[in-house]
């Protein structure tokens, strides 16, 4: 019966956002307030009615209601509640009510917190967010519903995949869909905004807020299933430029050139026409990712749904809000209004040379993505695309942006100083060196690039530290006024120097793993021993045991340095009961210096074990800099100016002179 | 500068072209002569596991992926150097099972894709900036703004 009644609230959803497409739009034009007004309760209820859908779906999850055939498809009545839960959107039909539920956050979000926006604006925005709302109910009640029935109910489910029985996968897709999703609104702003006719200044202050959120999810959603396959698929691996992390990977990058650039148009009102245009782009790439995704057009590891009539349908609505955004953007954008000149050495210089290297290795990444399959059904030819191809193409393309990456915050807005910004770097460039030498001076081994590389992440991250120095004043001013400076710093400078020092420590996470990562693969008996980086492990034997819903072979490893016990290492097989599908778990050891990282393999002839132990160098930067990132983009987003009730008021004490 | 800038882009192509390591390999595959193995290793890394959605044969543990691997090595010890290696293994299994097309006709747009991008957002930006100064924003107010700017100096001197 609940279900019935979320399958219900569903269909109502819908024609809730059909309301919301139709009634705003056409009071904005008549200029009716009455009708715009509408936009509104038309988010919010529609909201409210997908939540209802969703948590009966779920209800059916927790209650292993196996008559309803998503539950007894994805579920099983032995699996631990948090995986029930997951379990909702960890299936093609649910994943689908997830996308419309944040979807419909977001646009209720706008609907609450929007009051200061002009009433046309919101109608519009409302509007054309509610358009994509009724393209997605669309497909998920015609193609995807997941509230079909089964008669006779089967006894027991089939179970969720069990690699994807884990914490932090579990959580993985609502932040990715909370980014993917996000860039819809900045959508909605574009296409209102040229059918406004209308863009300034504010209207970038009004997008980045939201940009900057689906921004944050997205970096932390990527960067939770990087590191799932870290420590789950059992090699150590983090990124694989699978067609559905590029999915993924797309969008953030588009995003990423979408924040900087509408910083331009914030304060300086130049390259709006570029913005409009790349928030339209940025949205096109979720949806291209969603399309990859949930169509499987291009199989992978990821696609769990294997369908042509949804991947058309997707392709279409793809096309419609793609072409017609662009279509739209082509008919008023030459009526837009180009401001604020700058010289090529400025800020806006720099963040316009950010945008077109990240541009390129989205398009990058796009056409490596698409181009087998595009060839293949133009020629029939087959070719594979994969990490060679990407890491000589995107990898030359990240050179020059972190060269670039601590300069243009230095430079001055309109006309920057070169030999001056090179200058107050000169101790990045020092901490560089250092590196390099340092690095040379420790590991002899791996490629003799290597060095230069983790140099050009410390010179990021010890750019952003004396970037905070040098505006702080740190070691020229008195300490009362250095104090003084690092409180009265706005937050949004605090988050863009925590963001890029995150990139920094990234890069020196990847090359330092990559590089000087070390290696073993042999078989070991019960009682033998093995150095890895100065560890010496000895294999005491292979136990059974069993979980609550899997059977496994748990190998045990005495970790010992210079003498010392450090830990024990219980890396396992596991062989789930539902569906019977084994998976491996390594025995991570982590310290500051890097992972220590052992699986287990197959038993060999001889009584001895298949073992895999690896030192992953400084790994966790990947994850930590990821992280800092995030934490970056919510300390911007917690400045009073950014802040979306706020701008008008907080403009004003900038422009009045105090007298 | 420049030759930093080319040292930087070896650098980072290097970095990333060793990423993924061989989890796969079994300790029975393994060449007793660490420099063949190496090169094994690196050139597995570049072959597709045929059976596999996207796993090199180094990183899969799916039987074709072991034959393949047990093959690039049987070549290697039959002194075979790295390219007649993927040539051997291209002229029985296709063009497929190189992760890193070639650069031929039909691969021509995907391996200029980046170049053509960054060259053609260069040449757009160049002819933005030339433009002149003028034509985007004049320097002096319209009929309407006058209006408009006399109406606010009225007001504030109320």
């Amino acid at each position: 019966m609940i279900v019935e009644f979320g399958h219900f609230a569903l269909i109502l959803a819908l024609l809730v956002a059909v309301v919301q497409v139709v009634v705003p739009a056409a009071g904005a034009s008549l200029r009716d307030e009455r009708m715009m007004r509408v936009a509104e309760p038309a988010a919010v209820s529609q909201l409210f009615l997908i939540a209802i859908a969703f948590f009966a779906l779920m209800q059916a999850y927790v209650t292993s209601d196996f008559s309803v055939a998503n539950v007894a498809e994805n579920s099983h009545s032995t699996k631990p509640l948090i995986y029930k839960m997951a379990g909702v959107w960890g299936n093609h039909e649910g994943s689908m009510l997830l996308w419309v539920l944040i979807l419909s956050v977001f646009g209720a979000a706008v609907a609450v917190f929007g009051n200061n926006l002009p009433p046309t604006l919101k109608a519009r925005v409302l509007s054309v967010q509610a358009s994509i709302a009724v393209a997605f109910l669309l497909f998920t009640l015609m193609t995807s519903n997941p509230f079909m029935r089964l008669d006779p109910a089967p006894s027991d489910g089939r179970g969720l995949n069990p690699i994807l029985q884990d914490p932090a996968l579990a959580f993985h897709p609502p932040f990715l869909y909370t980014g993917y999703v996000g860039f819809s609104i900045a959508f909605s702003f574009a296409i209102a905004a040229l059918i406004e006719g209308r863009i300034d200044a504010a209207w970038a202050r009004w997008v980045r807020p939201w940009t900057l959120a689906a921004w944050m999810f997205l970096t932390i959603g990527i960067a939770m299933g990087s590191w799932w396959a870290y420590y789950e698929l059992g090699w150590g691996g983090w990124w694989f430029w699978d067609p559905v992390e590029n999915a993924s990977f797309m969008p953030w990058l588009a995003g990423t050139a979408l924040l900087h650039s509408a910083l331009v148009m914030e304060k300086r009102e130049a390259l709006k026409v570029w913005t409009i245009l790349l928030a339209i782009l940025t949205f096109s790439l979720s949806l291209m990712g969603t399309f990859i995704v949930r169509s499987g057009v291009l199989t992978s590891v990821h696609s769990f749904a294997v369908d042509p009539a949804r991947g058309v349908f997707i392709l279409a609505i793809l096309i419609f809000f793609t072409g017609g955004g662009l279509a739209l953007f082509a008919l008023r954008a030459k009526d837009m209004q180009t401001g604020g000149l700058f010289q090529p050495v400025s800020r806006e210089g720099s963040l316009v040379l950010n945008n077109l290297l990240l541009v390129t290795s989205a398009a990058t990444v796009l056409v490596g993505t698409l181009y087998p399959m595009l060839l293949e059904s133009l020629t029939g030819a087959k070719i594979s695309v994969g990490p060679p191809f990407f890491n000589s193409t995107f990898g030359p393309l990240m050179v020059p942006l972190l060269l670039a990456l601590p300069i243009g915050p230095m430079l001055a807005w309109k006309r920057g100083d070169l030999a001056g910004v090179m200058q107050r770097l000169a101790f990045a460039l020092l901490a560089a060196t250092v590196a390099v030498v340092a690095v040379f001076a420790i590991e002899h081994r791996g490629p003799w690039l290597a060095p230069f590389g983790i140099a050009l992440g410390v010179y990021v991250m010890a750019g952003a530290a004396f970037e905070w120095a040098n505006r702080i004043k740190l070691g020229t001013a008195t300490r009362e006024e250095v104090i003084r400076r690092a409180m009265n710093l706005p937050r949004s400078a605090y988050g863009t120097l925590f963001a890029h020092f995150g990139i920094g420590m990234l890069v020196v996470g990847i090359v330092a793993t990559s590089a000087y990562r070390e290696e073993h693969i042999l078989v070991m008996k019960p009682g033998q021993s093995l150095v890895v980086d100065g560890y010496d492990l000895t294999f005491s034997g292979v136990e059974a045991g069993r979980g609550p819903n899997y059977r496994e072979d748990v190998a045990d490893f005495d970790v010992k340095r210079d003498g010392a016990t450090v830990t024990r290492l219980t890396p396992s097989k596991r062989l789930y009961d539902a569906p019977p599908q084994p998976t491996t778990e390594a025995g991570i050891y982590a310290s500051w210096r890097g992972d220590l990282y052992v699986v287990i393999g197959d038993p060999q002839p001889d009584g001895g074990y298949a073992v895999r132990a690896y030192f992953n160098p400084l790994v966790r930067f990947i994850w930590i800099g990821a992280l800092i990132m995030f934490i970056g983009g919510g300390i911007s987003l917690s400045d009073r100016r950014l802040r979306v009730g706020a701008p008008a008021r907080s403009q004003r004490p900038a422009v009045v002179p105090a007298e | 500068m420049r030759r930093f800038l080319v040292i930087g882009l070896i650098a980072i192509w290097t970095l990333f072209s060793g990423i993924s390591a061989g989890f796969a390999v079994q300790p029975s595959e393994i060449l007793p002569d660490p420099v063949l193995e190496k090169r094994a290793r690196a050139i597995s890394a570049e072959l597709r596991c045929l059976v596999c959605q996207n796993q090199s044969i180094d990183d899969s543990d799916a039987p074709l992926a072991g034959d393949l691997r047990r093959l690039v090595r049987e070549r290697l010890v039959a002194k075979d150097s790295d390219a007649d290696v993927i040539d051997y293994i291209v002229a029985r299994y296709g063009e497929f099972v190189l992760l890193k097309p070639r650069f031929e006709l039909s691969t021509l747009l995907l391996w200029l894709t980046p170049i053509i991008v960054l060259l053609g957002g260069m040449v757009l930006v160049s002819r933005s900036a030339a433009r002149p100064a003028g034509s985007a924003q004049s320097d002096t107010l319209t009929d309407e703004e006058k209006t408009k700017l006399s109406e606010i100096l009225a007001n504030d001197q109320r």
